[in-house]
């Protein structure tokens, strides 16, 4: 009778294991959406109403930030409807329609679908990968555009839909720039990479791994454990007798506190490197004085670096009469997006809209706005952060258009100069002439791009 | 792959603490299943219940006077777990094992479950779905050994677990008390017309095992320096399979098979890759310790030191 309750035991704590094992499943996108939605029917002249939906989380526990996403759009629609826009001899009226997914991916296919038969002409939204995923094939069933201004997930414009787009970074190019960092800015030699194993962490893991290796860095450990994991000492052991120049850890602040005072505890003084999912201030209170000197980062610019940053903070409080949180000036760019590419298509119909937004280029608050062939942000910036005195310290930002575009065109001008001045080496005073027109026309193109 | 001597030994201390921990929860479900053959599934939750009613205490008293020793603390918290434990202990059994003493035996072990998962949420309502941290109280320093390092408290969890284990083997074999126990898992209603109160016994070591459960909490916590609602969960899962491991029902075996499966782990999880060459990572660190569960089990049905306990009817 014992051995028999005992067999019945184990087994019902493996299958308990497996269960535990198992992550949640995503909702399946259920609703089908019906044939692709008329264009918005021409309301008499002399306007056109285009009608903008946006999707963020407007209740729950991240409600600040769907709030702070959703006056983003608005500011910008305001703004739109004072510079009064006029496409093929019709004034367009602009109109947010603004929608609430609870941060929650059932949720947000419902609200997709209301907004596919309110007849948006395109979307803003939604706040988290979670929701933005199962919704974007609403959006593309319909032939409605889509703009995330916040997920950051690789697989949202990996679908191969031709509606999907997003002005932030992915987790893909978050990788590279951390792992570049590590490799460059950290001068590691020699890298150790744990992840938990979650879809999140394991894809910004790899791209690091990629990254760090192409700048020159060996990986001497690839470590894993769970996302509910407590005990690291076993691994963070193991990779001490490897001595690293640095740990990078891709998975949550849950995990990277413990983490870390175990780091402290075993003695290790590596340096330790963490994504976005690490980067908060909740990793800073689970881990105490042992966060001090930790490196990670977030997709994105702080709002004192983008290029209209301040003046979009003024107009902001001017007009909500609150801080910006993080997201909204993606959020008003993505509305920005979306005006241009009426204006070149000369038309609101969401088809081409779409067909347009691909030879995006932008100028918005956070930067020039272009889309690569996935409709993933060019040189989407990603800002680096150092724990100071308990609190997270811009370190340096990577990437970002107008940064980049500065950055080759002082490249470009330095490369004619020289070259201008090896032609010339037979006649000097010509070519001091000539070095001096090339650095001249460069230096103003330099100007003119950071003037913009 | 060259050999650090330093980081093998640092491999065992990890193995040991962690050993220690799975045997201080393992106890507990060893302690219940000798008297009743009750798999007490709850008892990981009674765990985090005493870690978070410990740390709760912490908190407050941190605020009020922080500049107390940590050893303080420490006790302060556990002295208030213990209660809450012993009280939770006694009415999981009133409430869910005790009408159920004569039904199927899977009865009480789907009941269990039911109590584990009613546990959590309770937990879940009281202290919030974040994680909790400590206050910086500890000393975090860590003393060095040949290279390794240990802090204070972990030498400390590893010898608590170690008199514990003593000091139950103590109470079960040679009081009153542990006489009445033993003759109740002989057989309960012989033990009763011996003028044996088998109700009372039963409680009895349900409330043991609780007290144990908070010290366990208030451990595990303080060393990870974290505690949330769903702990109890996977520690509660390890220390079964460690319980098992040893031989369930026996206290000795519980501690051997706690020390072992932490063993398992670190050395696993340090060591498979290199071995391997990279076929087999960290990742497999479970997979390793359930298969040499499975292992033992096969060869020794009732664990490395369990004896076959006499079948009751």
């Amino acid at each position: 009778m014992q051995k028999k309750l005992l067999t019945v035991s184990v087994v019902a704590a493996f299958a308990a294991l497996a269960l535990a094992g198992c992550g949640k499943e995503e909702p399946k996108p259920a609703p089908k959406a019906e044939a692709p939605a008329a264009p918005a029917a021409p309301p008499p002249p002399p306007q056109i109403v285009v009608k903008i939906g946006h999707v963020a989380p407007l209740t729950g526990n991240i409600a600040h930030l769907g709030k702070d996403n959703e006056n983003g759009a608005r500011l910008a629609v305001d703004d739109l409807n004072a510079m009064g826009i006029a496409v093929d001899g019709k004034k367009l009226v602009f109109e947010l329609v603004g929608e609430d997914d609870q941060a929650d991916p059932k949720t947000g296919t419902v609200v997709a679908q209301k907004l596919v038969d309110a007849k948006v002409n395109a979307v803003v939204g939604h706040l988290n990968s979670g929701t933005t995923i199962p919704a974007s094939k609403i959006y593309n069933d319909a032939g409605i555009a889509q703009i995330s201004p916040s997920a950051t997930n690789p697989t949202y414009t990996q679908q191969g839909f031709k509606t999907a787009f997003r002005v932030m970074a992915n987790d893909v190019q978050q990788g590279s720039v951390l792992g570049s960092y590590a490799a460059k800015s950290l001068n590691a030699k020699t890298v150790a990479i744990i992840d938990d194993r979650t879809a999140y962490g394991q894809g910004l893991a790899d791209e690091v791994e990629k990254a760090a290796k192409a700048g020159g860095a060996a990986v001497v450990a690839r470590e894993f454990t769970k996302n509910d994991a407590t005990d690291f000492t076993a691994i963070l052991t193991k990779i001490k007798g490897k001595k690293p120049d640095v740990i990078f850890y891709g998975g949550m602040d849950a995990q990277a506190g413990p983490m870390l005072k175990q780091i402290k505890t075993l003695g290790i003084k590596t340096k330790f490197l963490t994504g976005d999912g690490g980067c908060s201030p909740e990793m800073i209170k689970l881990a105490g004085d042992a966060s001090e000197g930790v490196y990670c980062s977030q997709a994105g610019l702080p709002l004192d670096k983008m290029p209209r940053g301040a003046d979009f903070e003024k107009r902001y409080k001017a007009k909500f009469n609150t801080d910006v949180q993080i997201y909204s000036p993606y959020s008003y760019d993505a509305v920005l997006v979306i005006a241009d590419a009426i204006k070149r298509a000369n038309s609101a119909d969401p088809a081409k809209i779409v067909a347009e937004l691909p030879n995006t280029a932008t100028e918005g608050v956070t930067g020039k706005v272009q889309f690569d062939d996935k409709g993933d942000v060019k040189n989407g910036a990603i800002t680096v952060y150092t724990v100071k005195g308990g609190k997270l310290d811009v370190l340096e930002v990577q990437g970002g258009s107008l940064v980049a575009k500065a950055e080759a065109a002082v490249k470009d001008a330095v490369k004619d100069a020289k070259e201008a001045a090896k032609e010339a080496a037979g006649d000097a005073a010509k070519a001091v002439g000539q070095a001096a027109t090339a650095v001249g026309q460069e230096a103003k193109k330099v100007e003119e791009a950071v003037k913009k | 792959m060259t050999f650090h001597p330093e980081i093998f030994l640092q491999q065992i201390i990890n193995g040991l603490v962690l050993g220690s921990i799975y045997a201080l929860v393992a106890l507990g479900y060893t302690m219940v299943y000798g008297i009743l053959g009750l798999i007490n599934f709850a008892h990981g939750e009674v765990v985090m219940i005493g870690a978070l009613t410990a740390l709760s205490v912490i908190l407050a008293l941190h605020g009020a006077a922080p500049d107390l020793p940590a050893a303080l603390f420490i006790l302060a918290g556990t002295l208030v777990a213990i209660p809450v434990t012993m009280a939770l202990g006694y009415t999981i059994e009133r409430v869910a094992y005790r009408p159920l003493r004569n039904a199927p035996r899977l009865a009480p072990l789907i009941t269990a479950i039911g109590v584990s998962i009613v546990l959590q949420n309770v937990a879940l309502l009281v202290w919030g779905r974040s994680y909790r941290s400590w206050p910086p109280i500890l000393p975090t320093t860590p003393h060095t050994i040949l290279g390794a390092n240990i802090t204070d408290l972990q030498i400390f969890i590893v010898l608590a677990a170690a008199a514990i284990m003593a000091g139950l083997m103590l109470l079960v074999n040679k009081t009153k008390l542990g006489r009445a126990m033993r003759a109740t898992a002989e057989n309960p209603a012989v033990a009763g017309l011996m003028g044996v109160n088998v109700n009372v016994i039963i409680s009895v070591t349900f409330v043991i095992g609780a007290a144990l459960g908070a010290i366990a909490g208030v451990m595990v916590s303080a060393n990870y320096q974290i505690a949330h609602y769903y702990m109890g969960f996977i520690l509660g899962l390890k220390a079964f399979t460690a319980a098992v491991l040893g031989g369930i029902g026996n206290l000795a075996g519980a501690m051997l098979g706690g020390l072992l499966l932490g063993l398992i782990e670190s050395l696993g999880a340090g060591y498979i890759g290199d071995l391997t060459g990279g076929f087999l990572g960290s990742h497999y660190q479970d997979v390793f310790a359930f298969f040499v569960l499975i292992v033992v089990l096969i060869f020794r049905p009732s664990g490395l030191v369990g004896e076959r306990v006499a079948e009751r009817a």
